[in-house]
């Protein structure tokens, strides 16, 4: 938990990034994310212009290509309204590379007041809506991943726990070497395919070993990756992202 | 792309053996363990690595008047002090002192920077004998190979290897796989290769400008051998080794032996002001200080990648990288592997033979998050995989642009183009969503271990339009 | 090679200095602890890298060096006759019975290395001081007492002072004022000569010492 952050009062509205992991491939996560900051009582904006956060392209050295995808985004979310990500990543690059992307140039001011005001989904949750979660799900085993960029860079790990916690019901299993990355990194699975593949098998035994019933993370790229490999191998629980965990547990569905 | 290729097959090498792969895990899992055990109170160690990134940060800023001072002290001090700018100057000083000397056997303590040099094919191709006396240098040495690691170098060796190894090369001595015999082995014959020698050679930990003093850490005893018994001792250093005052010893010392094996002291601190003074009845006559550059300057000339020349070599970098540990430091193919490998190697020898090395890391942070000096080690590698594909031929790193290929290029401009024009996004992501059954089961070597993603048939930005979040 | 020296140099000072140099604090908090507690911590440290710490009386040391030195059966002890240890050694000695030969050799080491590496047993020395914090011995060798003593001969036995023990290395540096002089050597040991250069497995007694015993005056 990063003492040294600071929090904003409880807004009136919020934007919300997206992701275009989320976006192509896990949509529904992207609209549970939503949701529960919804029923907290603030309206969510979600800017249809919205596209990446440019990572792909920064992480592979491409810095002019990013540069242009970024000031789409900036131009995207004009309003002085905090901005939730539910990825621990994509915050990531919105909150501290973005700087780093324009350091020296006319627009880093510009691009700092953009960064100050994003937050990832669970800090947000935990720290500005200050969210009660009430379980009305079976009792279930999990384990959580949560993603190095969510953990080092975000400092948001005891976040994502603290939510998993508030839900009576669920047990929360701890795999080995926890906090060892899962092999992800973007371009990294492509480009090192091998190495990334050892990874994610140890990962995924990790994971299958603690006999969870179900895997979270607050990170889609984690997530497809690992789920992936164990779809693949016929093992382990199935994974959800955090935000459609804590929805579908907490939602009393409409009759 | 020929690093490439050669960098992917010694990872295959690595990875399909089993024996290797368990010699690394456990030794990293062992080292990771010690460190955190050493290093109980985090808030201590935050306030402690600051320290010990505030006095190397200071160091650098100060480095040439540092290195005057550096000379002054120790000719002052009766130590001989040479400049070399590259490797091949560095190693024809210590020849010349050699011949000099008409010395012809050396005995070493662990030295990176000799490695850098490869001093030890240099000095062999003249004649000379050099014989490595740290346990896991030796037993390297007599299988021909390189350190895989920069504080354990023979770490991707069982003992049953090793013991095969000491059988093959010494069938004298009774086999054994006893680690503490093997040792006391090992002592036996190196006990007459420090009597014999004519130069004992080593690195150098810290530099003490302030008072001329060369400081040593180790735990083996044959870092004092090498220094103490042979009638002349040469040190080799980087450039970048000098540090102010002896005040910022303590903590850098702290620092080092706790983040590289959780020891809170190493055996030995081994601090060398000068040769035998009159009177004096051993230590070597004369002692020589060879400070090298190697590149180290062009480093030191850009504003952020300076920060890799922090560096103590503690090599928990390389311990905590998930990547090390899968395919151990061989496989990198470069002299120091690992993250400050990754950062240091291509900045010395060039983006064109080791720009393959940056992109094998998933910018997990687990490196930065140790490093005890706070090395921004991720935000160097980032800067790095930037400076190999730049093609504006204003930077200051060799090979720069050298991986920038025309077929990724127009790709990322592409998808540049695609992700900066909201419409031509939205556009694509309908599209994928209409075409998602038929989106190829199998994707490249993705799918070789993972099932491929499957594209939703409605996108985040539908779905939000359709439940009525609103669009500003 | 001074044109080397220039160029590095030009080189280092041709950046452009950005970096403005970091203000550093020297100024180093030591620890609050008793003169108990520095000798229990020096004790514990020095035995958890397996040195043998023996806490002895001033007017018993040498009786329990030679009680050591018989039980381990040193076939021979060097010590220093001009050294600070001599005279209570000398007078143990000869009282004493079936005791290790004592091995002096005033001259330089270079006459007699063959002995030193093959044939001496054990050597005992003085210390100039000690670290509490981490469990080490400070050795500045002198003329009496060289390099040699404490790093050639298997056993190397340790007199320590109690009331020379300082809380933190940095203490050390401090009190004892270092940068007003370096010696040829100073020498910081913590045990015996280790490595876990096999499967990170720890052994000991590579190059330096096998055993390392202090005796610790109160």
């Amino acid at each position: 938990m990063s003492l040294a952050k600071h929090y904003p009062d409880r807004p009136d509205k919020v934007y919300f990034f997206g992701t275009c992991l989320i976006d192509l491939l896990y949509p529904e996560a992207g609209l549970a994310g939503m949701q529960l900051i919804k029923r907290e009582g603030v309206q969510v904006i979600f800017p249809q212009d919205q596209t990446c956060c440019g990572q792909p392209a920064w992480n592979s050295g491409y810095r002019d290509e990013t540069r242009a995808v970024v000031l789409n985004q900036i131009r995207t979310f004009p309003q002085d309204y905090p901005i939730v990500v539910p990825s621990g990543s994509c915050a990531g690059m919105l909150r501290h590379h973005y700087p780093e992307v324009f350091k020296g140039r006319p627009e880093a001011g510009l691009v700092e007041d953009f960064s100050q005001r994003v937050f990832e989904l669970t800090e947000f949750l935990v720290h500005v809506l200050k969210i009660e979660l009430r379980d009305l799900g079976e009792p279930t085993k999990v384990a959580l991943h949560t993603a190095c960029s969510a953990r080092r860079e975000m400092g948001v790990a005891d976040e994502h726990e603290a939510l998993l916690r508030q839900l009576g019901n669920v047990q929360l299993v701890e795999q080995a070497r926890k906090a060892e990355c899962c092999g992800f990194g973007g371009t990294f699975a492509v480009k090192h395919p091998d190495i990334s593949a050892a990874m994610v098998t140890d990962k995924a035994k990790a994971i299958t070993d603690t006999g969870a019933d179900q895997l979270v993370s607050g990170d889609c790229g984690c997530l497809m990756n690992i789920t992936g490999h164990m779809q693949h191998q016929g093992i382990g629980p199935k994974g959800q992202h955090i935000a459609s965990f804590l929805w579908e547990r907490t939602h009393a569905a409409e009759s | 792309m020929q690093q490439k290729a050669e960098f992917e097959q010694r990872v295959q090498k690595a990875l399909n053996n089993p024996q290797l792969r368990r010699n690394f895990r456990v030794a990293m899992d062992g080292l990771m363990e010690k460190r955190s055990n050493a290093f109980p109170d985090k808030e201590a160690l935050e306030a402690l690595r600051i320290t010990g990134a505030n006095i190397r940060a200071n160091a650098l800023v100060k480095q040439p008047e540092l290195l005057e001072q550096l000379e002054a002290n120790c000719t002052r001090n009766g130590i001989q002090v040479h400049w070399a700018e590259t490797i091949e100057q560095a190693n024809r000083i210590v020849l010349e002192i050699m011949e000099r000397h008409q010395a012809t056997g050396m005995i070493k303590g662990k030295s990176m920077v000799s490695e850098e040099m490869e001093l030890n094919h240099f000095l062999e191709a003249q004649g000379n004998s050099c014989i490595e006396s740290d346990l896991g240098e030796y037993i390297i040495q007599l299988d021909h190979e390189t350190p895989s690691h920069i504080i354990a170098p023979a770490i991707h060796k069982s003992k049953q290897e090793i013991a095969q190894l000491f059988q093959e090369k010494h069938p004298d001595i009774p086999y054994s796989e006893d680690i503490e015999t093997m040792t006391r082995s090992a002592r036996k014959i190196l006990r007459g290769k420090f009597f014999e020698a004519d130069v004992g050679l080593s690195g150098v930990n810290f530099a003490v400008a302030e008072t001329g003093t060369l400081c040593l850490v180790e735990n083996e005893g044959n870092g004092r051998m090498c220094t103490t018994v042979p009638p002349v001792h040469i040190a080799v250093t980087g450039i970048e080794k000098v540090v102010e005052k002896l005040a910022d010893v303590p903590p850098l010392l702290k620092l080092l032996t706790r983040s590289a094996s959780g020891q809170h002291i190493s055996t030995y601190f081994n601090m060398i002001s000068s040769p035998r003074k009159p009177g004096e009845r051993d230590g070597p006559t004369e002692v020589h200080l060879v400070l090298l550059d190697n590149q180290r300057s062009r480093i030191y000339a850009d504003e952020e990648l300076f920060d890799s020349l922090r560096c103590i070599r503690c090599g928990a970098c390389m311990n905590h990288c998930p990547v090390y540990t899968r395919i151990g430091g061989h496989a990198y193919g470069s002299l120091i592997p690992g993250p400050i490998g990754s950062v240091i190697e291509p900045q010395k020898f060039g983006l064109e033979n080791f720009g393959v090395l940056p992109t094998a890391s998933t910018l997990c942070g687990a490196c930065g998050e140790v490093c005890p000096v706070k090395i921004p080690l991720p935000k160097l590698l980032h800067r790095l995989r930037y400076e190999q594909v730049r093609n504006d031929h204003t930077g200051a790193t060799i090979g720069q642009g050298s991986q920038r290929s025309t077929r990724e290029a127009l790709i990322w401009k592409l998808w540049s183009w695609a992700h900066a024009n909201p419409a031509v996004y939205r556009g694509g992501t309908r599209l994928a969503g209409l075409l998602r059954g038929v989106v190829p089961n199998k994707i490249g070597p993705w799918t070789r271990v993972r099932t491929a993603p499957k594209i939703a048939p409605k996108s985040l930005h539908q779905l939000a339009r359709e439940e009525g979040f609103e669009n500003e | 090679m001074s044109k080397a020296r220039d160029n590095i140099l030009a080189r280092l000072r041709a950046r452009n200095a950005e970096k403005a140099p970091v203000d550093l604090d020297r100024t180093v908090e030591s620890p609050d602890w008793s003169r108990e507690e520095r000798i229990d911590r020096f004790c514990k440290a020095m035995r958890s890298v397996k040195t043998e710490v023996h806490t002895v009386g001033r007017e018993n040391w040498a009786k329990k060096l030679a009680e050591l030195s018989k039980q381990k059966k040193l076939k021979n002890l060097l010590y220093a006759p001009a050294g600070p240890l001599a005279e209570p050694i000398e007078a143990v000695w000869r009282a004493g019975e079936g005791l290790p030969e004592l091995v002096t050799r005033e001259v330089e080491v270079d006459g007699w290395k063959e002995e030193l590496f093959f044939d001496i047993d054990a050597a005992v020395t003085s210390t100039r001081s000690a670290i509490a914090e981490v469990g080490a011995m400070i050795l500045w060798p002198t003329p009496e007492e060289p390099r040699t003593f404490s790093l050639v001969p298997p056993v190397h036995i340790a007199v320590v002072e109690a009331d020379q023990l300082h809380n933190t290395f940095a203490d050390a540096i401090a009190a004892e004022e270092w940068t007003s002089g370096m010696p040829t050597n100073a020498l910081l040991i913590s045990g015996p000569s280790k490595s876990a250069d096999i499967e990170q497995t720890l052994a000991y007694g590579v190059h330096g010492p096998v055993e390392l015993i202090v005796l610790l005056i109160e």
